[in-house]
């Protein structure tokens, strides 16, 4: 099971092509909002980008928080996404501690489904799909200095 | 959002009204340079003067804006400042996209604020805010203050001026979102004398696709086109800084105020150069996977006790000409502390440099003291410049105050008109050949962008005007309609007719895409008629002798040639600029 990982954010240029990929493939939109990934500043252009998109949580706090099983947990992490149970209440996006969910302006949430659509888009290899470890005791930095 | 007709938002900062106006002619004017032009003869007044309050300021997006890679940039249009015609600047930055998202085809300013203001944009909300307290700070902390002050940060984009455009200068420019600008012909004076410090525009809307398949799969190919292959290279690897060495080892390098065309201490500001030691960093307009802005940096020690600060600075080809071969600086980091200084004041880096490298051949020549220049001007002293380029920003005294006014302005006044190096403003980084002095003097934006003539010189071939306005004249008939769509001009080489033709039907615009050609030469004729209306006679246009004296790799400069260029470019323009009946110059 692959989630969408951001390791290499220091080389975004703030193009947005991942978010207007994931608006355009996944919720055939023009936007840089309605999308599972979206780039902003960490405090003005001098500053550098950060992504903000869902981390997979299990349990994921925004299922536990829909009331209608719109969003579902996925196995292994993050959720499922069943758009036609959705009533829009919001409660999704004010459950997740990362900011991941965009609400637009007529309620609908928006998240990344880990699909792994965007990740072509990145001009500079931001973006990549990583493998859902199944414990959560390992050191990813550690292992990679060993290695 | 796809219109047959353009959405207007109008803004009258002396009532503090806006309006939304639906202006037809989408399928004659396109958008951006088209739409622009089109805004002005609807709401500007081609007698009278370009910072009459009622006069407009117009930013204006295009068909395909957002919708495909490098429909990332946004054209600005106003009376110039500095000649009282009617002028376009363009740049990127977030602009285009904020303006696609908030649902704008184009934004019309008019009118003047009581008190020093800042408009506030969005899909759906207006305001117009009082921020006196802005008033003289520079850009870079203007744009720190408005960040905070306006909600919705990320997906926005922040327009605003600094000293230079409070104080009228026609060399200031717009700074768009920290490293892009809407440089040249003084749109930051515009700003200025609406006593509009800034515009934030929040791209808050989302749009459906049309239901087709064609649309994501020529987004894909555009995609791929413009990063897998080869033909983005220069602007992604070196960036355009990558023309320094080129040019120089063409001997078509400005130098010293163009006194040469080459140096041997190039090496020390070449675009490999500041790979080296000086870049920190890319960044990238919204909606561009290119990423040609490259940053460096400037590291000051402030104090005796090593306590440093830095800053980051934008760099190009432009700058670096302007600010260090052209005024005989060689040191990367030099010419990066002169940069930083331009920034933030909110100057035009290119005629700011230009003008104190004229200063400074002025002041040899003994025709202009320190009474006028206040630090002894000299090629290569960067210490010096960085203060010169406070004082020509501020217009510190009387000789700064008219050096701001245009270079040749100043040398009209102090007996230096030969060696202004200006072809309609002042002059870009190519000393190319007599085609490309030809075109940025007579060129709608005189701009080297607004066709091939830098690089029309360095093919070879036989000295015949008429083949090589020919080639101008079509030329910038094509770029007219990628700054219609609004295409950054980076992309040219990819987006062919056949390729925008195909992106546009793909969107819905079919009706443009039919009639593309007719559609180009529409919009080429319409902006030179309403140049034209606002006083601009290509007849009168003069080449500083200066120009006459560069010699380059191809060897010295056919006077004669030059000379029956701009008379034949001249012509061309002025047909251009005729009704179609065939009447030409009784109607201007």
């Amino acid at each position: 099971m692959k989630i969408l990982a951001t390791p290499r954010m220091e080389r975004c240029i703030g193009c947005h092509s991942c978010s207007l990929a994931c608006a355009r493939l996944v919720h055939k939109r023009l936007s840089w909002d309605t999308a599972g990934i979206r780039i902003r500043t960490s405090g003005g252009l001098s500053t550098g980008f950060e992504a903000r998109n869902c981390l997979a949580c299990n349990p994921a706090p925004c299922a536990l928080a829909c009331p209608t099983g719109a969003y579902s947990q996925r196995k292994g992490g993050g959720v499922l996404v069943r758009k036609k149970l959705c009533i829009r209440c919001g409660e999704c996006a004010k459950a997740c501690p990362v900011d991941a969910i965009y609400l637009d302006p007529a309620g609908e949430p928006f998240v990344c489904i880990h699909c792994s659509r965007c990740v072509q888009y990145c001009p500079h290899d931001c973006l990549e799909m990583k493998e859902l470890k199944e414990e959560s005791g390992t050191d990813e930095a550690e292992e990679e200095l060993r290695s | 959002m796809i219109r047959d007709y353009f959405r207007v938002l109008t803004i009258n900062l002396t009532t503090g009204q806006g309006n939304i106006v639906e202006v037809g002619g989408r399928n004659e004017a396109a958008g951006g340079s088209g739409l622009a032009a089109l805004l002005f003869g609807k709401f500007g007044n081609v007698d009278k003067p370009w910072n009459e309050a009622a006069q407009p300021l117009i930013f204006t997006i295009g068909p395909l804006t957002g919708y495909f890679p490098l429909m990332s940039k946004t054209v600005c249009a106003f009376k110039s400042p500095c000649h009282n015609q009617y002028a376009e600047s363009h740049a990127g930055g977030r602009s285009a996209l904020a303006l696609r998202f908030a649902d704008l085809d184009a934004l019309v300013i008019t009118g003047k604020a009581e008190k020093p203001a800042c408009i506030s944009v969005g899909s759906r909300h207006l305001e117009i805010k009082e921020v006196h307290y802005l008033w003289g700070m520079d850009v870079f902390a203007t744009g720190k203050y408005l960040r905070n002050m306006f909600r919705g940060s990320g997906h926005r984009s922040i327009l605003r001026i600094g000293p230079a455009g409070e104080k009228g200068s026609p060399m200031a420019c717009i700074n768009a979102d920290t490293y892009r600008h809407f440089g040249r012909l003084g749109g930051g004076a515009v700003m200025g004398a609406k006593n509009l410090k800034g515009i934030v525009i929040q791209g808050d809307a989302s749009f459906f696709l049309p239901a087709n398949k064609e649309y994501p799969k020529i987004f894909e190919e555009v995609h791929n086109q413009l990063t897998d292959t080869n033909m983005m290279s220069k602007y992604h690897n070196l960036g355009t800084p990558v023309n320094v060495m080129l040019l120089n080892d063409l001997k078509a390098l400005p130098v010293r105020n163009l006194q040469q065309t080459a140096d041997p201490h190039i090496g020390g500001i070449s675009g490999e150069k500041f790979a080296e030691v000086a870049l920190l960093r890319n960044n990238a307009c919204s909606g561009c996977p290119v990423g040609c802005i490259h940053i460096g940096f400037v590291r000051e020690r402030f104090h005796e006790e090593n306590r440093y600060l830095y800053r980051q600075v934008a760099y190009d080809h432009e700058p670096i000409f302007a600010t260090g071969s052209m005024l005989g600086v060689f040191d990367c980091f030099a010419v990066l502390g002169i940069m930083d200084v331009v920034e933030r004041m909110g100057l035009d880096v290119m005629s700011a440099g230009i003008a104190l490298a004229w200063a400074t051949e002025a002041f040899e020549k003994g025709l202009i003291s320190e009474e006028e220049t206040i630090v002894p001007l000299k090629f290569g002293d960067a210490e010096r410049y960085k203060h010169a380029m406070h004082y020509l920003a501020m217009g510190t005294n009387e000789f700064y105050r008219t050096l701001g006014r245009g270079t040749m302005v100043a040398a009209e006044r102090y007996n230096g008109t030969d060696f202004a190096c200006v072809l309609g403003q002042e002059m870009a980084g190519y000393a190319t050949g007599e085609v490309f002095f030809a075109s940025q003097a007579l060129g709608f934006r005189h701009s080297h962008l607004d066709s091939a003539g830098y690089s029309f010189d360095q093919k070879p071939g036989e000295k015949n005007a008429g083949k090589a306005v020919d080639f101008l004249v079509k030329d910038e008939q094509g770029r007219v309609f990628l700054t219609s769509m609004v295409a950054c001009l980076f992309a040219r080489s990819v987006y062919n007719d056949e390729l925008l033709g195909r992106c546009l039907s793909s969107v819905g615009y079919t009706e443009l895409a039919e009639k593309m050609s007719d559609v180009s030469r529409f919009i080429q004729k319409l902006r030179w008629k309403t140049r034209i209306a606002t006083g601009f006679d290509p007849r009168s246009v003069s080449i500083p002798k200066r120009f006459t004296e560069v010699v380059n790799w191809k060897g010295p400069i056919d006077a004669g040639y030059l000379k029956a260029l701009r008379e034949e470019y001249a012509k061309r323009i002025l047909e251009m600029g005729a009704d179609d009946k065939g009447k030409s110059e009784e109607n201007l």
